[in-house]
């Protein structure tokens, strides 16, 4: 190459990089993300990051592959997503830019996540091979791997992995109804302690946004399965034991999520499996106080964060509605029909809005929790989860 | 994409083989496509490659029978999450939607 021309490039590319710095200077002033989210578009593998405060999209993103059933976890800044696929997949995403800084396939089959107290540590509950897989959240560096074999060599799905306070995770076995504590707190190996009666097929677990207790669904019983893990020694009790004694259970069609559970004062309310119902049960007691009769078999049973409302979706064939419960005369106050397949709902940190996704209409809609008017509909592609950057700095989530 | 050639030959071939195969109505059949992915998908994976529920995939279906596989969707699996269909379809179209599985849902 000639040599002017070479310097005439080199100096272009100075320019070039020159400009684009200020320009990353001037054009992007610095931000938080603490009104950012993302929307999951799980039939294409893509995500939408969104802004709550214009009830904007900022950009969306591909890359992700099968996001069936995907869940995010944010890092304590709020800055990265880490997203977890149906494939295995473990995405870590700067919401600030849109890029992907890493993608990882870590397992065969993956269904959760959660990040650890300190925020150093991602873990993944997989189906296939069962077990957790624990990673760096800086590089996803694999740490621990947990496979979910027990003592009589059953390998087992997870589910209902959390965080819990003192660097610990806490997870259940489906096939093997044992529930798993593995803690962090001395090194990256993890010690764990193990609870072998939890129940027939533990299907989804919750955890008290104190840490404090841990329940887990059961599909094959009629009840559910608490540990304190305050008082770990006194092990696996069960509530709610025979919930639906009696009566004639309805197929489950999808099956309802414990993860996003609604706590309101002292009560904590629950989809009943089976059934169409809303659970009341004391958070002292741990004994039912009331049912709710709702539209369908409740899926996901929220509540608005000061505790007022809590909504409810519902499982095929009644997905096409919403209801809202009024906590303090547990009366249904509210029903809409948004359309076809409500997957999933999100509230705003404080509670005056409520996005809501609805696959078939390949729409996120976003209502005011007062006045129930819709504020916007946002297109996305067959929408699922939606999850805001505020989940950073709660617990179990 | 297929050439539009191997259409005709292809529904030929099948209206001869399976004279007497009862299939859905083209807009019942995109239904029926669409549930299979996304409410069957909620359990086995959108692609089928299994979750909660066990993989649906040609090679996991590979040699089992039709009429169990049919009588499972319809009749669900008692003691497992896998619920009962009957009453969101005709026998026809559970059997239709195995032979789909059976084949692939990509084809
Ligand atoms: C709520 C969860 C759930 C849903 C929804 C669901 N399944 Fe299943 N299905 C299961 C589970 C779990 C099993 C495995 C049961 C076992 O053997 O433990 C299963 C097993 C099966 C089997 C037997 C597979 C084999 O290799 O023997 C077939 C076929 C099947 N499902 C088809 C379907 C179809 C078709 C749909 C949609 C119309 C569907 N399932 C929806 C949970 C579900």
């Amino acid at each position: 190459m000639n040599r002017y021309l070479k310097t005439f490039y080199l100096a272009l590319i100075a320019g070039l990089a020159l400009s684009v710095a200020s320009w990353a200077h001037a054009g992007m002033a610095p931000r938080g993300t603490g009104d950012l989210g993302i929307i999951i578009e799980r039939a294409s593998g893509s995500v939408k990051i969104i802004e709550t405060s214009t009830q904007t999209v900022l950009r969306r993103v591909e890359g992700f592959g099968d996001l069936s059933h995907a869940s995010v976890v944010y890092s304590r800044d709020e800055r990265y997503a880490y997203i977890f696929g149906r494939d295995g997949g473990l995405t870590k995403l700067d919401i600030l830019t849109g890029k992907i800084v890493k993608r990882i396939i870590q397992g065969g089959n993956s269904i959760g996540g959660a990040i650890s107290q300190d925020g150093s540590l991602v873990a993944v509950s997989n189906y296939k091979p069962g077990g957790v897989k624990v990673f760096d959240s800086k590089t996803l560096e694999l740490v621990a791997d947990i496979p979910a074999v027990s003592a009589d060599g059953t390998q087992s799905k997870t589910i209902g992995l959390v965080d819990i306070p003192g660097q610990k995770f806490v997870f259940s076995l489906y096939d093997a109804g044992e529930t798993w504590i593995a803690d962090f707190s001395k090194s990256r190996t993890p010690e764990i302690t193990k609870f072998t009666n939890t129940g027939e097929l533990p299907y989804d677990a919750l955890v008290t946004d104190d840490g404090r207790y841990y329940v887990a669904g059961l599909f094959g019983e009629d009840g559910l399965a608490k540990l304190d893990l305050w008082q770990i020694d006194k092990g696996i009790t069960r509530i709610l034991d025979g919930y639906g004694r009696g009566e004639e259970k309805l197929p489950v069609y999808k099956m309802p999520h414990l993860e996003g559970w609604a706590k309101a004062g002292d009560h904590i309310f629950l989809p009943a499996i089976g059934r169409h119902e809303v659970l009341i049960v004391d958070q002292r007691s741990w004994k039912e106080v009331g049912r709710i009769s709702v539209h369908g078999q409740p899926v996901f049973v929220v509540a608005r964060p000061d505790g007022r409302q809590v909504w409810v979706n519902f499982a095929h064939p009644r997905n096409d509605t919403l209801q809202v419960i009024d906590v303090p005369s547990r009366k249904i106050i509210k029903t809409f029909k948004p359309g076809k397949a409500i997957l999933h709902m999100e509230f705003t940190p404080r509670g005056e809005q409520v996005w809501v996704s609805v696959r078939d209409a390949n729409r996120v809609d976003v209502y005011d929790t007062r006045t129930f008017e819709r504020l916007k509909e946002i297109q996305a592609e067959k929408p699922s989860g939606i999850f805001l950057t505020a989940r950073a700095h709660r617990t179990g989530l | 994409m297929r050439s539009p050639l191997f259409v005709p030959a292809f529904f030929l071939s099948a209206s001869v083989a399976f004279a007497s195969e009862w299939e859905p109505a083209p807009e019942r059949k995109a239904e029926l496509f669409n549930l299979v992915i996304q409410d069957c998908g909620s359990c086995h994976g959108l692609t089928m490659k299994g979750g909660l529920g066990s993989p649906l995939l040609p090679q996991n279906l590979e040699g089992k029978d039709t009429d169990v596989l049919t009588a499972i969707v319809l009749d669900g699996l008692p003691g497992t999450p896998m619920p009962p269909w009957r009453s969101q379809f005709q026998d026809g179209e559970a059997r239709w939607i195995i032979e789909q599985l059976k084949k692939g849902l990509e084809q």
